[in-house]
């Protein structure tokens, strides 16, 4: 956990006291609401169709139990008693008063928390590898640098008013679980000649125009990140456009004057600023590192015979295990994926007692550390292997055991028309009853990895686009329909799905996922070959001819 | 359920004045003596453009009071009373289809 320092403390409480004044001048009539709005936006406070909604900035990820305690209190003061964890590792609160949201504030600025970069043209909160600090994969922890990027992004004075939104991502594993290629800027730690440094990607996003990014650098020395990253900014808030908001990310930039060009502008400016004051030293970097507390990791086998007992004997914990848990870098001990996917219930949300519940969870059997992934699941980072069967038993009490983490029903949704002001249709109902139809454990495992992403409407915040079933819902005559895509992925070989054919029906379309899991089955060598691949080596056509004949 | 922020004043129909009342962002609908009411019965029911026009005037003038006004397409009951007339609306007056005590 990165410890905030005074700086940060008394920067949020002034931030709070700031806003507390803003809306009781909105609430007095003293500011109209077109004053009002980029300031409240610039919290994170937006207003949907029945409610302001609260978006909370959860910084790469990570959360610890006291923050997720005061997260759960948010839920039970101000909210309903429950929010929702977002594609961008952030948590959204849905039924937020706007006389309240002061004090709600100013609880969270107490845990360190706020709703800064969650909204607005500015650069937002960087995400990244929910596993990072913990998987043996990685090469560096990735959070140091989005720290990094935080502290010289959060008060910058050049790119508070951008084109549009900005959001980076960043990993140091080789499988991508940040989705950085559909990103503005993706970031990926690699070692080039024994060093460690970045490569550069840009120009990713989804919307009503998706592109992959472009990778713009192989390789970037760590001390230049930060002066590299304003070179970009530069290139795109100069260049980028503001005549069209439709075409105003920086995706449409790198596209219409060619990946060379934007390179040649980046590099150009780069050049004038590369040894200023943003070159980053050692000294830099390690009081970055001095402000991460790393668990105090207790001495443990490589492998718990606790655990492989419980293992024999339990099966339905044995199945959690195989598909929630996964390989820590620190013997004994393991990371476990929390689903908020459980059948019928909506993707991502947690109830206050849920809440409480993992705070409690993680400092019993976690050294107190909690990160959310952004397909919209938690993610223990740093269990003891010893542990793993009294957590699976007191996660199953809570209905946060669903071991479906990766499969056919953990499904990405956006909120949809249930609670978005620009949504066409509904996708959380849409979720549930996939869940609903697929809601056996043994058929899920046997269908085995597959990714649905479901969006209410054209801007994508279900990243449909990148699902291997990817679902949009667009409206015909006031009636739901949906059109799908296959074959697209978020990792490090993200590619975007291709239209299966014409939208279908609110009622059909369920059944047409349904064949789609069935065409898989039957196309696939065996199950080691997952539905990806299917779709990769087989194309769409022969699940184009099967969806849509019913019976 | 074309988005009202891109909707122009062109009516085809009943038409009512809705909005998110300032303070606490709840979904409200002007009546015919220009208060704010959280029940869609009570809105005022346009019947011509230039009637529509003019609640949505008024309520544009009175956003100290409800915030982000708009026209909406409405249906009248058999007692006369206005309904909505598409989904969106629809779950606007009655709130999500999800019931919150299912959220996870």
């Amino acid at each position: 956990m990165y410890v905030y320092d005074e700086f940060d403390r008394t920067f949020l409480q002034e931030r709070v006291r700031e806003f507390r004044d803003q809306v009781e001048r909105r609430l007095s009539g003293e500011l109209n609401e077109e004053e009002f709005k980029p300031l409240r936006l610039m919290n994170g406070v937006y207003l949907q169709l029945h409610a302001y909604m609260l978006r909370i900035a959860i910084p790469y990820g990570t959360l610890s139990a006291p923050q997720m305690r005061v997260l759960a209190h948010v839920a039970r003061r101000y909210d309903k008693g429950y929010g929702h964890f977002t594609t961008r590792q952030n948590i959204q609160f849905n039924w937020i008063k706007l006389a309240e949201l002061p004090d709600a504030m100013d609880d969270l600025a107490k845990a360190g928390m706020h709703g800064l970069q969650t909204s607005g043209n500015c650069i937002r909160n960087t995400t990244t590898d929910q596993w990072a600090g913990a998987t043996p994969e990685e090469i560096e922890d990735p959070r140091l640098y989005a720290e990094l990027i935080r502290q010289w992004s959060t008060l910058h004075p050049e790119f508070t008013y951008l084109p549009r939104k900005f959001k980076i991502a960043i990993t140091a594993a080789k499988h991508d679980r940040a989705a950085i290629r559909v990103h503005d800027i993706g970031l990926r730690l690699h070692k080039k000649d024994g060093e460690t440094g970045f490569e550069v990607i840009v120009g990713g996003g989804l919307g009503r125009t998706p592109f992959i990014g472009k990778t713009i650098r192989e390789f970037l020395p760590k001390r230049d990140l930060l002066s590299y990253l304003e070179a970009i900014l530069r290139t795109y808030n100069s260049g980028g456009r503001r005549d069209n908001i439709y075409k105003a990310r920086i995706k449409i930039q790198v596209h219409e004057i060619g990946t060379e060009e934007f390179t040649r502008r980046v590099e150009e400016e780069w050049v004038q600023i590369k040894d200023g004051a943003l070159a980053l030293d050692d000294a830099a970097i390690d009081t970055i590192r001095d402000h991460f507390q790393t668990p105090d990791f207790e001495i443990l086998p490589e492998q718990s015979p606790e655990l492989a007992e419980s293992l024999a004997k339990d099966r339905e914990f044995a199945r959690w295990h195989a598909n929630s848990v996964n390989a820590h870098k620190v013997a004994g001990h393991a990371i476990v994926t929390i689903s908020l996917k459980p059948v019928g219930k909506p993707p991502g949300d947690a109830t206050a007692e849920q809440m409480d519940a993992i705070a409690d969870l993680s400092e019993r059997y976690g050294y107190g550390e909690i990160r959310v992934a952004h397909e919209q699941n938690l993610t223990l980072p740093h269990v003891r292997q010893k542990d793993l069967y009294a957590l699976w038993q007191q996660l199953s009490a809570q209905g946060l055991a669903t071991p479906n983490v990766g499969l056919v029903t953990d499904i990405i949704a956006c909120p949809g028309l249930d609670y978005c002001a620009l949504a066409n249709t509904r996708s959380i109902p849409l979720a549930q009853r996939i869940t609903e139809r697929f809601a056996d454990n043994d058929r899920i495992a046997d269908v085995g990895r597959m990714h649905i992403n479901i969006s209410g409407c054209i801007n994508a915040c279900g990243h449909h686009h990148v699902g291997h079933i990817g679902i949009l819902g667009v409206e015909k005559k006031d009636q739901e329909f949906y059109q799908i895509t296959l074959g697209g992925k978020a990792n490090h070989k993200a590619r975007l799905g291709e239209l299966l054919g014409p939208a279908v029906s609110e009622s059909e379309v369920v059944d047409v996922v349904e064949r789609i899991v069935d065409t898989y089955l039957h196309l696939r060598h065996d199950k080691s070959e997952s539905f990806i691949s299917v779709v990769q080596r087989l194309g769409i056509e022969p699940f184009k001819e099967r969806a849509y004949v019913a019976g | 359920m074309t988005s009202p922020l891109q909707q122009k004043l062109k009516i085809h129909g009943p038409t009512v004045v809705t909005a998110n009342r300032l303070s606490d962002g709840v979904s409200v609908w002007l009546t015919p003596t220009y208060e704010w009411s959280e029940r869609i019965a009570d809105a005022a029911v346009a019947t011509t453009s230039e009637q529509a026009l003019d609640l949505l005037n008024r309520a544009n003038g009175d956003e100290n009071r409800a915030v982000g006004a708009y026209a909406a397409a409405a249906v009248l009951g058999a007692d006369g009373k206005p309904a909505p007339a598409n989904l969106r609306e629809r779950i606007r007056v009655n709130g999500p289809t999800v019931s919150l005590d299912s959220a996870a």
